[in-house]
């Protein structure tokens, strides 16, 4: 009896979890005019909002600028990350502290509080409508840095002192010994770093203004509360499709590593 | 092992630079354009304590801060309440717990922009999904949307939806944390379920609802696409939320030095109330 319990509330959860997703792919692949009902499988089956919205926005050009965005913020985050971490982590400094306060400041650090300052700086650099905008801000990411000491700090000293010897320099040690030691950190922190950069939107909201350059979200949202999709569901429906695909796909395939990562992020308070 | 004495600054260079230029020179320069009025275009002009007066002045914004906790308000329970009975019921011994933990997991790693324009479609007045299944048990449609008492609860309600996936996880880690012997004494005392649950499950797994609190009061603060999507702070600005006006204000009119005071204010009440919550916490440990 309890477990019948359970297992009915655990159902219905799961498909309020599940069935917005299969409605929404099936209302995009249905007729305009059948989009109206709930059904999950429309009668004929068209293309029709997938051609339209291709048509209407560059949605290809967009998802090679996530892409390329989000893998050089990827890059960035776990390259220079992996750096200061290590020098958090294995070696002795003047001023090492200051560092290390100065990261858990940066991290308890509102954004609301340097939005536009930082927009104002993107002006004076001539950055505004640059991919570098969209970049170099976030090429840098204090949790990162954080998640890499405290992975560091668990690899033996005793290894990179022997390939100290044998004369290795410390950036080679990082990559070269550190890094295939750490393949759980750079994991977690590769998959949180990708996801956040893909799903920003605010920020290119701010930044972008030349269509050509835009991110997948900030294409979809301006496409969803412009006039430009003429009213029609199942154009925006297509758009949203495109921009939840990769992580979903991303998603179903390393499921395990998704889930670890990001529950993660909070285990670190 | 001694290595070179300059290494160490040379691996953290490209940080302190980073800093400097994109952290500590935007906080320093965010409260100088408090006392400034510019729209970036034209050259700044001091204008003291203006943009302060105009704050307190501004019910617009007032009452922005106020949606944002609403939001918080409704937004954190539900979503304590609703991790937890299926954290709860994910921790015994459940067929297919992987599917369902995968299921549950999935609004989390999609974007707020494609959950938004899905909830939309849900909240529709006269074709949305709710109000079709409750006029079909013959109930009155809601205006989940378009009803200004109501809107804010409904992008809350989303938002729990979206992210409960995360703490349903958060919580199965704290409950795989607590003892089973714990409950095999209380059964031999004879404890019914729910004296079990508010005599030990939930002292032992205070650490993560702390985390829980604090983790969704940052992002219940950030509150922005969801609104800017969906509502654009409508109906009559029930849903603006302090980020989105601050967006308005700084991109939409180019107040920056406006903005800017904004954007400090309300830094400051966030930093304030995970303060509260942090004392609160070190207090309850």
């Amino acid at each position: 009896m309890k477990k019948l319990i359970f297992y009915t509330v655990l159902l219905f959860a799961a498909l309020s979890f599940i069935y917005p997703f299969i409605w929404m792919i099936s209302a995009s692949l249905a007729p305009e005019s059948e989009i109206g009902s709930l059904v999950l499988f429309p009668n004929t089956f068209t293309l029709d909002s997938y051609t339209q919205m291709f048509s209407k926005i560059p949605i290809g050009r967009a998802l090679f600028n996530s892409i390329l965005v989000s893998t050089l913020v990827t890059i960035g985050v776990l390259v220079f990350g992996s750096m200061v971490g290590y020098a958090l982590s294995k070696l002795e400094f003047k001023g090492r502290e200051l560092i290390f306060y100065v990261i858990i400041f940066t991290m308890t650090l509102p954004f609301q509080i340097t939005l536009i300052p930082q927009y104002i700086l993107m002006v004076k650099f001539g950055w505004v409508d640059t991919y570098a905008a969209l970049i170099v801000p976030y090429l840098m990411n204090a949790l990162a840095i954080i998640m890499f000491r405290q992975y560091f700090k668990s690899i033996p000293t005793d290894l990179l002192d022997a390939a100290r010897i044998d004369g290795c320099g410390e950036l080679r040690i990082l990559f070269t010994i550190l890094w295939p030691n750490a393949l759980p950190a750079i994991v977690t922190i590769g998959i949180l770093t990708f996801m956040a950069s893909w799903n920003e939107v605010l920020w290119p909201l701010i930044v972008i203004r030349d269509e050509s350059l835009m991110t997948m979200p900030q294409l979809v949202t301006l496409f969803a509360v412009g006039g430009r999709a003429d009213a029609q569901l199942g154009v925006k429906l297509a758009s949203a499709i495109l921009l939840a695909l990769p992580i979903m796909i991303a998603y179903l395939f390393f499921q395990k590593y998704f889930i670890q990562s990001m529950a993660s992020t909070g285990l670190k308070e | 092992m001694k290595t070179r004495k300059i290494t160490p600054y040379l691996l953290v260079a490209p940080y302190i630079l980073h800093f400097v230029v994109f952290v500590a020179f935007p906080v320093i320069f965010s409260i100088v354009l408090t006392f400034h009025k510019w729209n970036i275009i034209s050259p700044m002009k001091f204008s003291g304590l203006d943009n302060y007066v105009r704050l307190f002045n501004d019910t617009l914004f007032l009452k922005s801060i106020m949606n944002t906790f609403v939001f918080l308000l409704i937004h954190i329970p539900l979503q304590i309440f609703v991790a937890l009975i299926l954290a709860e019921i994910l921790n015994q011994k459940i067929f297919m717990r992987g599917f369902f933990r995968a299921a549950f997991f999935m609004p989390v790693v999609v974007s707020g922009v494609v959950v938004t324009m899905l909830w939309q479609q849900m909240f529709a007045f006269d074709t949305g999904l709710l109000n079709r299944v409750l006029t079909t048990i013959g109930l009155d449609k809601v205006g989940w949307l378009v009803d200004p008492d109501i809107a804010m609860s409904s992008i809350a309600v989303m938002a729990t939806w979206k992210n409960v996936g995360l703490y349903v996880i958060l919580f199965l880690v704290g409950l795989q944390t607590v003892p089973p012997h714990y409950y095999e004494a209380a059964d031999l005392e004879g404890a019914n379920r729910f004296q079990k649950f508010f005599y030990i499950t939930l002292p032992m797994i205070k650490p993560t609802m702390f985390m829980v609190i604090i983790l969704s009061t940052i992002g219940g603060f950030s509150l922005f696409i969801e609104p800017y999507i969906m509502t654009g702070g409508g109906p009559l600005n029930s849903t603006i939320s302090a980020v989105l006006y601050i967006y308005k204000q700084g991109f939409f009119y180019y107040h920056m030095g406006y903005a800017s005071t904004l954007g400090l204010f309300f830094a400051l009440i966030i930093l304030l109330v995970i303060v509260i919550q942090k004392k609160f916490i070190e207090r309850e440990k």
